[in-house]
This record gives structure tokens, C-alpha cells and sequence, in this order.
């Protein structure tokens, strides 16, 4: 074997060379921005490192700061209720949708361009509509007032035990005619001859759907759920827009932690553990799913 | 349904049409069935529900700001003013800078227009590399790659900000750029892989016989045949590079801001009085780019976000 290493033409390495000259952006973005830039982050997120990252280790000091801090334990609260609750509505509404607009509707283009056209704007945007939307003083609730209903309460972003729910309104807002294309494309997907045999059975279609359709959608339904539970994770920009974190620390989440400390508070150990704790959620997300996709192809 | 009811008049109209018999009456399908009442009923009010934050910043943006604080947010303007337009655009203030969100549109062009470019590029050929001359270890860097998608930016971000500065263009557009490029990477490889791939062999064959190289074929048979994927590539990056914030903020210097961190600058800021109106005009104008690009690039659209869905 090693021999054959040796005695191998000189110009392996110059084999299709103009291909590899071509790929050094790739191999570079991979190896040492992906691949480099992650194992380093975890490497000094075991630091003490302030102002400037210095290789001074000190175990898991930064770790147990971290889940001793008040404020990212309201993140990652605040996480865990934006995205199992987005999962549910966007899953259960772009389904629900993408149902309806496969009824071979008229109309269907101006209704998907109308569903799907917040995704085009940005989280800032989407952010500060719906700031002013549901501002106290002159949006949803001063209009139901003036109607007539005096005491109407609904401030979300002024009240600190709901305001990741008003977060999560305009998270949907924005999100749900993605899933809803995705959904509808997986619908489109399926035999026509499935929705006949059905109907020759006397199936009612709320069955069909619940029982046959679902079922048979699962590798859509799967690759939407890691798409957006892999958006929730980033989530940042529009809480920065909408609330600031606020009021007080009740809307953070952990990419805001993680960016406050590494470039506000000049705590850079801080902000590669939060971020560190960011890569095992997505790991946790992702693992199983590549596992299922990837992994299992060898039993079915 | 339709096209079931045709199959099964199909025939009889047939036997009809040839006995010379017209087909007259009302159409036999009841257009206001209780279905169809329910049908549209419930997707007119969706469709209403994602066009209201659209509707409020219109009206709101057209309003002076005596009548928005006495009138409700959803009624129409009663004076149409386009002073909070200009506003926006040439005096809003951030901090002690009053020159309006044209300096932060600017900006995101001067940004855009290179890191669409180049990503594109860049990636094409990568993409090109590893459809038709792949070599050995290839799908290993695809592979860190792909799975580079789903990992946190936040967990990239100071390693590239060290790079940068080693580099000295910490800060510039230059460097942002660089950013925009590495982080689009992925998906546009991806895209452009599988689009090369799906072409026939037979042409790049029929190519490397003539003794076309690498880049004679990249840019005289590959590159023509694909516009229509490049097309998709720049829908994709163009909104994605406007809509970013995070990159913006952390890899540049206020005076190169983006218009999304200038907005954002603009309206969250805690002095002075607040403009609702010049806000909501500022909101629109931002968001303004990806809308025409979504409007007028239509099917194309939903092709490419149905390709760089993962890219979040």
C-alpha cells in the first residue's frame, strides 16, 4: 500500500487543478470559517476572556455563570415558548392553508403572492410594524376602546408577562406563507388517484387528510419543521426591532445575549458559551433529523 | 373537479355538438355553494390578516401627526401629506446625524450590488467545480459546507472578526462583503450544484472533446444555459443581503451602516419626540427593495426561497 502511495505519478495533485484552484473559496469558507471558526469559539468559550480573547482556561467557569444568570434563563424560556408555540401555529396554519389553496381555487397566485409577501421583508421591518400595530396609545387596543369596549387590554410589548407572545405574532406574521408554499408544494405532491380512491370509499376529506394525506407528507412535514425550527434558534433582529429585549430583560433571547456580551459588555467568554449552548440546541435539532434522513435510508 | 366534469360530459357534448345541438343554459356548477362561501370566506380573511400591517403603514406614513394621535390606526388619511416620506428619506435623525435614511439606502446598495455579484460567482463556480470536475475529497468540503447552514452565526462571528482584522478591513464594506459571500455560500452551492448536475452530460462531454478546459466551459456553454438559475440566485441574495441586520451591525462602522440597522437606529431611538408617521414612512422605504423584487420576480420567488428556505 505504501508503495503504491510513493510510486503514484508525480502529478496527482495537479490533476484537474483548474477544479481545485476553483474551489479554494469553498474549502476555505469550510474548513476554516465553519470547521475553524466553531471549534475555536467552543475552545475559548472555556476561557476567562474579557475584553480581548486570551487562552486563559478556566473550565467551566463561564458555563456556570451562565446558567446562573437570570437573563439567560429568561432567554432560553423565552425560546422554548416562541418556538414550540411558532412551530404549532405555523405548522397547523401553513397547513391549513396550503389545504384550502389546493382546493384548485381561483385566484391561487394572488392568494399566495398575498400570504407570502411579509417573507420578503425583514425581520426589522416586520418588527417595527407590529411595534406600532400593537402600540397601547394608538393601535389595537385604543381603536377597540374607542369602539365602545372601554376596559379592552391588549399591550403585549408593554407587559412583561406577555410580550414574547406579541414577538410571536409577528414571527407568524412574517413565517407562515413560507410554510404554507412548502406545505402546498408537498400537497401538489401527492397521486390525484389517492384523493379517488378515497372519495369511491366515502372517506370524508377531513379524514383523508387527517389520516392519509398527513402521513404520506411526513418527509415534507420534516424538512419544514428543521427549517423553521432552525430560523427560531437565529431569531434576533426582530426582537431587537420590536421590544429591545424589553420591557426590562422579559423579551431576550439568547442570540441577543450572545451578541450583547461579545460586543456591548466586553465579556467575550459570556458570549461564546451563550453561543456555544446555541450550537447544541440546533445539534439537538439537527442530529436526529440527519440521523432519520440520512442515517436510516439503509432499512427502508 | 373541473377537469373530472369535463370527462364525464366530454362524450355527450361530443354526440351533441355533432347532432348540431349548441350547449345553452347556466353553467351547471353553483358558484355560491355553501363550500365555496366557506372557502373564500376564510382565505379573503387571511389574505386581509397579512395585508393589514401592509395597509397600516401606508395610511400611517400618509398622515400628519395631529391626525394620528386623534384618529385610529386603521382609518385612511384624511390630508395626504408625503412630508414623512421626504423626512425619511432626507432629515430623520440618528444620534447627532440628521441626514436620513438615504445615506443607509446608499449604503445597502453599495453592499448588495457586490455581494450578490460575487457570491453568485464565487459559488456558481464552486458549484460547477463539484457537478462536473469533481475531485477526490470534494464532497468532504461540501459536506462541512452544507452542515455550516444550520450552525448559529453567533457561534462564527468573532473568529471572522479576528480574520478581518488581521486583515485590516474590519469595519469596511469590504470586509462585509467578504461576509455576505462566505454566509451565502452554502445555499447558493447547493442550488447551483444541483442545476449543473441536471444538465445532460452528453454537452460537457461533447465540450472535452472539442478541448474545451475548465473555464471555457464554464463560461461558454454552462453559464449561458443557466440564466434562468442565476436569476433565482440573485432574487435570493438580493433580498437576504438587504434584509440583514446582524452582519451589518456587528461588521461595519456607523458611517457604512445598512438601511435596515439605520432604521432600526432611526426608530428605536429614545430622544426627541416620536414621529410615528416619518417612522412608518422610513419602514415602507426599507422594505420597499424586496418588495418590488417579490412582486416582479413572482414564480421566480417562491423557486428560490423554496431552495434557500434553509438558509433561514
Amino acid at each position: 500500500m505504501k508503495g503504491q502511495v510513493h510510486t503514484g505519478r508525480p502529478s496527482k495533485l495537479l490533476r484537474n487543478l483548474s477544479s481545485k484552484i476553483a474551489s479554494i473559496p469553498m474549502v476555505l469558507t469550510a474548513v476554516v470559517i465553519f470547521l475553524g471558526g466553531t471549534v475555536w469559539t467552543v475552545v475559548y468559550s472555556f476561557t476567562n476572556s474579557k475584553l480581548l480573547p486570551r487562552a486563559n482556561f478556566v473550565g467551566l467557569d463561564q458555563y456556570e455563570r451562565l446558567w446562573d444568570a437570570p437573563r439567560w434563563i429568561m432567554s432560553i424560556q423565552n425560546l422554548a415558548i416562541y418556538g414550540v408555540l411558532t412551530l404549532i401555529f405555523s405548522l397547523v396554519m401553513g397547513f391549513l392553508l396550503a389545504a384550502l389553496m389546493d382546493q384548485k381555487i381561483r385566484f391561487e397566485n394572488t392568494f399566495r403572492t398575498i400570504f407570502l409577501y411579509p417573507f420578503a421583508l425583514s425581520f426589522i421591518v416586520t418588527g417595527l410594524v407590529w411595534q406600532w400595530i400593537l402600540n397601547p396609545e394608538f393601535g389595537v387596543q385604543s381603536v377597540v376602546r374607542s369602539l365602545g369596549w372601554e376596559t379592552f387590554a391588549f399591550d403585549p410589548l408593554y407587559n412583561s408577562d406577555i410580550v414574547i407572545y406579541g414577538v410571536l405574532i409577528a414571527g407568524l406574521w412574517q413565517g407562515t406563507g413560507l410554510v404554507m408554499c412548502l406545505l402546498l408544494a408537498g400537497l401538489r405532491g401527492i397521486d390525484e388517484d389517492i384523493w379517488k380512491a378515497s372519495r369511491v370509499d366515502g372517506i370524508p376529506m377531513w379524514k383523508t387528510y387527517l389520516f392519509i394525506i398527513i402521513p404520506m407528507m411526513r418527509p415534507v412535514f420534516i424538512t419544514t419543521l428543521v427549517i423553521i425550527a432552525s430560523g427560531i434558534v437565529k431569531v434576533y433582529d426582530l426582537v431587537v426591532a420590536q421590544t429591545s429585549g424589553g420591557p426590562g430583560i422579559s423579551s431576550e433571547v439568547p442570540a441577543k445575549y450572545v451578541y450583547d456580551y461579545m460586543f456591548q459588555a466586553q465579556n467575550l467568554g459570556q458570549g461564546f458559551a451563550a453561543s456555544t449552548m446555541m450550537l447544541v440546541t440546533v445539534a439537538i435539532i439537527i442530529v436526529p433529523w440527519a440521523y432519520l434522513e440520512f442515517g436510516g435510508r439503509k432499512r427502508v | 373537479m373541473s377537469d373530472r366534469v369535463v370527462l364525464k360530459v366530454g362524450p355527450a357534448l361530443a354526440a351533441a355538438t355533432k347532432a348540431g345541438i349548441e350547449p345553452y343554459g347556466a353553467k351547471p356548477r353553483r358558484v355560491l355553494s355553501g363550500r365555496n362561501i366557506m372557502l373564500y370566506g376564510t382565505l379573503t380573511l387571511a389574505a386581509l390578516y397579512y395585508l393589514l400591517p401592509l395597509y397600516v403603514m401606508v395610511v400611517t406614513s400618509m398622515k400628519g401627526m395631529p391626525e394620528i394621535r386623534l384618529g385610529n390606526i386603521f382609518s385612511p388619511p384624511l390630508e395626504v401629506t408625503f412630508e414623512p416620506w421626504a423626512k425619511a428619506w432626507a432629515s430623520a435623525c440618528t444620534g447627532l446625524n440628521c441626514d436620513g435614511l438615504s445615506r443607509g439606502f446608499w449604503n445597502s446598495v453599495r453592499i448588495t450590488i457586490p455581494s450578490t455579484l460575487i457570491s453568485i460567482l464565487v459559488a456558481s463556480v464552486n458549484g460547477y467545480a463539484l457537478a462536473n470536475w469533481k475531485f477526490k475529497g470534494a464532497d468532504v468540503f461540501f459536506t462541512i459546507l452544507i452542515v455550516g447552514a444550520f450552525i448559529p452565526y453567533q457561534v462564527m462571528i468573532y473568529p471572522i472578526v479576528i480574520v478581518l482584522r488581521e486583515m485590516g478591513i474590519y469595519g469596511t464594506l469590504t470586509g462585509l462583503v467578504i461576509v455576505h459571500t462566505i454566509f451565502g455560500m452554502p445555499i447558493l452551492t447547493l442550488l447551483f450544484r444541483n442545476y449543473f448536475s441536471s444538465l445532460p452530460e452528453e454537452l460537457f462531454k461533447a465540450a472535452r472533446i472539442d478541448g474545451a478546459g475548465f473555464w471555457q466551459i464554464y463560461f461558454r456553454i454552462m453559464l449561458p444555459m443557466s440564466l434562468p438559475i442565476f436569476v433565482v440566485a440573485m432574487i435570493l441574495q438580493i433580498t437576504g443581503i438587504w434584509n440583514d441586520f446582524l452582519f451589518g451591525v456587528v461588521f461595519t462602522r456607523p458611517e457604512y451602516y445598512p438601511m435596515t440597522v439605520q432604521l432600526n437606529n432611526i426608530v428605536n431611538s429614545v430622544q426627541g419626540v416620536k414621529e410615528y408617521n416619518v417612522n412608518m414612512a422610513a419602514t415602507l422605504l426599507t422594505g420597499a427593495v424586496p418588495l418590488i423584487v417579490y412582486f416582479v420576480s413572482g414564480r421566480l420567488f417562491v423557486r428560490g426561497i423554496a431552495a434557500g428556505a434553509v438558509k433561514g
